[in-house]
């Protein structure tokens, strides 16, 4: 018999469920015309199901024995998902309707993605977390060649699903371990197994969990898949994979290294940081030779998650409350960054991707312009936008756990990152057009644009609202 | 004017005439700004006239906690308000620079430099240690695009090198901020200024500051970024970096390192003097033999920087008081040179100074001009930069004399290469046909130029009324330093004036009687 209060507490995922099938019936038999249909209606699914999520807190934290967690800390990460989710979904069809028309499947494969990511950053058991994972992982095959006819789209779906099937069973793997040298696959089990000092075993199961976790974070050393499947994958996926699944797989990691590896704190905190210095150094430096803004995104989200990880090798509430901010933040200048990127289009409506197509862009399309220029600025971290604050609330947490050298490093490094952020403002402002664009952005696009360009300006104001809901997302992990 | 929140309005305005000038046309973005910077220029006085000299430390505060974990916390003392009055003064001048020079994307031009007001009078006015950072570090947006845009030939090379430099240099401040506010928990600089900082933990907080401040200052051997920024800078964009920028970097030394790690700053003041006194030699032989003149100008500025840091780091009220009248001196004379250069430039389309020659004789009102600001920038008495150079000299000789003595010779350099600067633009023979057509000073540029010459003359003739508002200011700082102030070598004795006996004096009287 399942209680109804476990049903509450999954409602988010309930509804998506719900929507994602009816959605599926709905695009197979009213074929491709649908698409602009479906895409509203899963907006609007995304939607019921972000406000479910005050039902799902309030029946929390534990759901079916504690295989599910309807906590702050999920809530909060659901509501990043969920939004740019949404943002995913309606920068979409202008992409998909040149050379061909949008087709509905795209929508409805994105609510199942949002449906694995929910159970990820929910899992309070290796099993869920793998459900989850595959799940999510299942649906961003489908998408990164969702373009068949493309050879690059489809070469992007086969590296991610070769890759990502061998991640997933070096996870497994470590599961496996943990399992047989804990005898639990629940994470406060395993908490309580490793509370007597760390075997061997465990510290394998442990090493394998984390590679396998690092791999779907695209953090240094597994990276490498990231380039290809972003520079493959059609670009409001690219968008997508550049948002959602990286809040999703940073939180899970998040949870698992909180909740479940806890008291192997100064075990992982070791891994943690190597990680995080080498994606912010590999991230970095790989981005200055691109000469494809895709590619130059896919760095760059190695970078950012090398930055993330320093709030988690933290391992304070402050720490953890810091990366979660930092997704917030990154997310928001993500979906701003792809809003600008798909709007680089010739005169003829196709898409573009050198970042020397860029040249003169401040004076072809001023504000198309401006907003590129805010989001780059702000990834590197200059103030006052608000990637600054990002930096800013780990470093302050690294700061604060005594870890001020790593802190000094992370941040050092930061400044080769800002070049290459740099070379993109200089192509725009600096150098003479090349290239003509469109003239004219779509609304869609250019709403999430200003939308996001707004909150990086001003962010500041929302710093209250961002700590509080933070830290009360942190507080439910420890 | 009690509670009426006049620095945020100080900031306001410049702010709301730079996003209307990002929509505004050519010329009414020309107005926008020219109109924007004088109100901030009436505000300036106004705000000087009302600070209370003498009366509390802090004035005109501001408190509004709106950012979670730091505050829109202003004030100013004595100290900020000379540099905000140095800002304010500046920017009106540097719009009209631009007024005919800058004829491609107006608007945006002057939506950066009224931006870059809004952050240097909020770099000055910052009262929490957040705040700062974000205003100190925000000015390079604007700076770089200023530079990268409407620059010269180098100008991509010159804005990325000005922008990494100086974003390395105040990235490890930060760090270093962070630790200070977890260790004294609190973000107010007041308080952070009376704190007590363990000495060993001072010395890293110091260098990851010098860090910063050294870099923006700049001292050798960081100083290879301005030569090049500056000559590819538009002429406003050289004379608001040389006038305002650089003593961002005076102002972090006189603000946060000597107040906050006075230890630190004593034990590593002989660092900073050993790349002062090289600083001094070095960058001046180095502008003696340049070809471009604003790249003379820029190291000019790199040894009147190293004066300025000796006379910070001398420990005493002589020496802190020079730096400050060098940094507020050298603010006028090298905005004034650079706007010199500009005026030329802009008829020949040179910088090389083998170009010119012999402009006295067909433009006597900018020989005149230029005389005066070369003489002002070698530090002859009457000039604004003679009082600073001779205070911070004089501080410094009570801390080192050696030091003393070797950037002294700074003064004599820089009288070598200003006047053979001088002779081989304006005197001699018209060697180049075209330099000797060029017509004088037009009304603008005299009304430019007139201003500074009033403000450079004024500073030397009565330097009090620029001393006064800050020498309660310094005495409290110097109170701060004195138990770690390293002991001078020059050992000065202020001789006792001999009194004279009661019966000498009767003896002298009886005597003039006699007569």
């Amino acid at each position: 018999m399942i209680e109804t209060a476990s049903l509450l507490a999954v409602l988010p995922e309930l509804i998506l469920t719900a929507g994602g099938l009816i959605l599926m019936l709905v695009a197979a038999y009213a074929g491709d015309g649908s698409a602009r249909v479906v895409n509203w209606l899963s907006v609007v699914t995304l939607a019921i199901a972000g406000v479910a999520l005050s039902c799902s807190l309030a029946h929390g934290p534990d759901a079916f024995d504690g295989l599910y967690r309807a906590d702050a800390f999920s809530v909060f990460a659901k509501a990043l998902i969920y939004g740019a989710a949404a943002a995913a979904i309606l920068l979409a069809p202008r992409f998909f309707s040149v050379g061909g028309k949008p087709r509905p499947e795209y929508a409805v494969l994105i609510l199942f993605a949002a449906i694995g990511m929910g159970m990820m950053v929910s899992a309070g058991d290796l099993l869920t977390l793998y459900v989850g994972l595959e799940m999510n992982s299942l649906a961003s095959y489908v998408l990164a060649s969702f373009m068949r006819q493309d050879e690059r789209s489809s070469e992007a779906g086969l590296k991610y699903f070769v890759l990502g099937s061998l991640a997933s069973g070096i996870l497994l793997y470590g599961s496996a371990l943990l399992y047989g040298f804990t005898g639990t696959t629940a994470f406060d089990g395993i908490a309580v197994a490793m509370g007597d000092g760390v075997s061997n075993g465990e510290l394998f199961g442990m090493v394998f969990l984390l590679c396998g976790l690092a791999f779907k974070i695209s953090a240094v050393p597994f990276h490498m898949w990231t380039p290809d499947v972003y520079e493959g994958a059609p670009t409001p996926v690219t968008a997508f994979f550049g948002s959602a699944p990286k809040v999703a797989a940073i939180a899970l990691t998040v949870r698992v290294a909180i909740e479940a590896l806890g008291p192997a704190g100064l075990d992982w905190q070791q891994i943690v940081i190597f990680v995080a210095l080498a994606s912010i150094l590999f991230g970095a430096v790989a981005a200055i030779g691109q000469t494809n803004i895709k590619r130059l995104m896919a760095y760059s989200s190695i970078n950012n998650v090398g930055f993330a990880l320093i709030g988690l090798a933290a391992g304070t509430p402050a720490g953890v409350a810091g990366t979660m901010s930092y997704m917030a933040i990154y997310v928001l200048m993500t979906v701003g960054a792809f809003a600008c990127i798909l709007q680089m289009r010739d005169a003829d409506g196709n898409p573009v991707e050198t970042i020397a197509s860029l040249s003169g862009l401040s004076q072809s399309r001023k504000g198309l312009a401006a907003a590129l220029a805010i989001f780059m600025f702000s990834m590197a971290g200059i103030p006052p936008l608000f990637g600054f604050w990002a930096k800013f609330l780990v470093f302050d947490a690294a700061v604060a756990a005594n870890l001020t050298l790593l802190a000094a490093f992370g941040i050092a490094m930061s400044v080769i990152g800002a070049f290459y952020y740099l070379k993109i403002i200089k192509t725009m402002y600096f150098d003479e057009p090349i290239v003509a664009y469109e003239a004219k952005g779509g609304p869609v696009e250019n709403i999430i644009l200003t939308a996001c360009a707004v909150v990086i300006v001003l962010g500041y104001l929302l710093n209250p609202v961002l700590d509080q809901a933070s830290a009360a997302a942190a507080a439910s992990l420890f | 004017m009690d509670g009426f929140p006049i620095l945020s309005l100080m900031m306001a305005v410049p702010m709301a005439g730079a996003i209307a000038c990002l929509f505004a046309g050519a010329n009414s973005a020309r107005w926008i700004a020219l109109i924007a910077t004088l109100v901030d220029l009436v505000l300036g006085i106004a705000l000087w006239a009302n600070f209370d000299q003498g009366g509390l430390q802090w004035q005109f505060q501001e408190y509004h906690p709106i950012f979670g974990r730091f505050a829109w916390a202003l004030g100013i003392d004595g100290i900020a308000l000379m540099l905000i009055a140095l800002t304010v003064f500046l920017m009106p001048i540097c719009i009209g620079a631009s007024w005919q020079a800058i004829q491609k994307r107006v608007g945006e031009y002057m939506a950066a430099f009224l931006f870059m007001e809004v952050l240097m009078i909020g770099v000055f006015t910052a009262q929490d240690l957040y705040l700062f950072y974000i205003m100190f570090e925000a000015g390079l947006i604007p700076m770089y695009l200023i530079i990268g845009i409407w620059g010269g030939a180098d100008r991509i090379y010159a804005s990325y090198k000005f922008f990494l430099y100086t974003l390395l240099g105040s990235v490890l401040m930060l760090i270093a901020m962070m630790w200070m506010v977890h260790e004294a928990g609190t973000t107010e600089i007041p308080a952070l200024m009376t704190y007590n900082f363990d000495p060993h933990v001072q010395t890293w907080l110091f260098l990851a500051f010098f860090a910063s401040f050294a870099v923006k200052m700049p001292m050798w051997p960081v100083h290879t970024w301005l030569p090049d920024a500056h000559v590819q800078a538009p002429t406003a964009g050289s004379v608001i970096l040389a006038g305002v920028l650089l003593k961002m970097g005076g102002y972090g030394f006189i603000r946060f390192s000597l107040p906050m790690f006075p230890e630190a700053s004593a034990q590593l003041a002989p660092l900073v003097w050993g790349l002062s006194m090289v600083a001094v030699v070095y960058t001046s032989l180095v502008a003696l033999v340049q070809s471009d003149m604003k790249k003379l100008i820029a190291y000019s500025s790199v040894a009147h920087m190293a004066i300025v840091t000796v006379g910070l780091f001398a420990f005493n009220q002589a020496g802190i008081e020079g730096a400050m009248m060098v940094m507020l001196g050298h603010g006028l004379v090298s905005g004034a040179l650079f706007l010199c250069v500009g005026v030329i430039y802009d008829r020949l389309h040179t910088r090389e100074i083998n170009r010119y020659g012999g402009l006295s004789i067909n433009m006597p009102k900018y020989a005149v001009l230029f005389m005066l600001f070369t003489m002002a920038s070698v530090g002859l008495p009457g000039t604004s930069n003679f009082v600073g150079e001779f205070l911070s000299l004089m501080g410094i000789y009570q801390a080192s004399s050696w030091v003393a003595l070797v950037c002294t010779t700074g003064i004599i350099l820089g009288a070598a290469y200003m006047l053979y600067l001088y002779r081989r633009i304006c005197y001699g023979e018209q060697k180049n046909a075209d330099a000797a057509a060029m017509p004088d000073l037009s009304v603008r540029e005299v009304a430019l130029l007139a201003p500074i010459a009033a403000a450079v003359l004024w500073m030397g003739v009565y330097p009090e009324s620029f001393l006064a508002p800050m020498r309660a200011d310094i005495r409290a700082l110097e109170a701060r330093l004195a138990p770690a102030a390293p002991a001078g070598d020059s050992k000065i004795k202020m001789g006792a004036p001999k009194q004279p006996s009661e019966g000498h004096h009767e003896e002298a009287s009886a005597h003039g009687e006699a007569h």
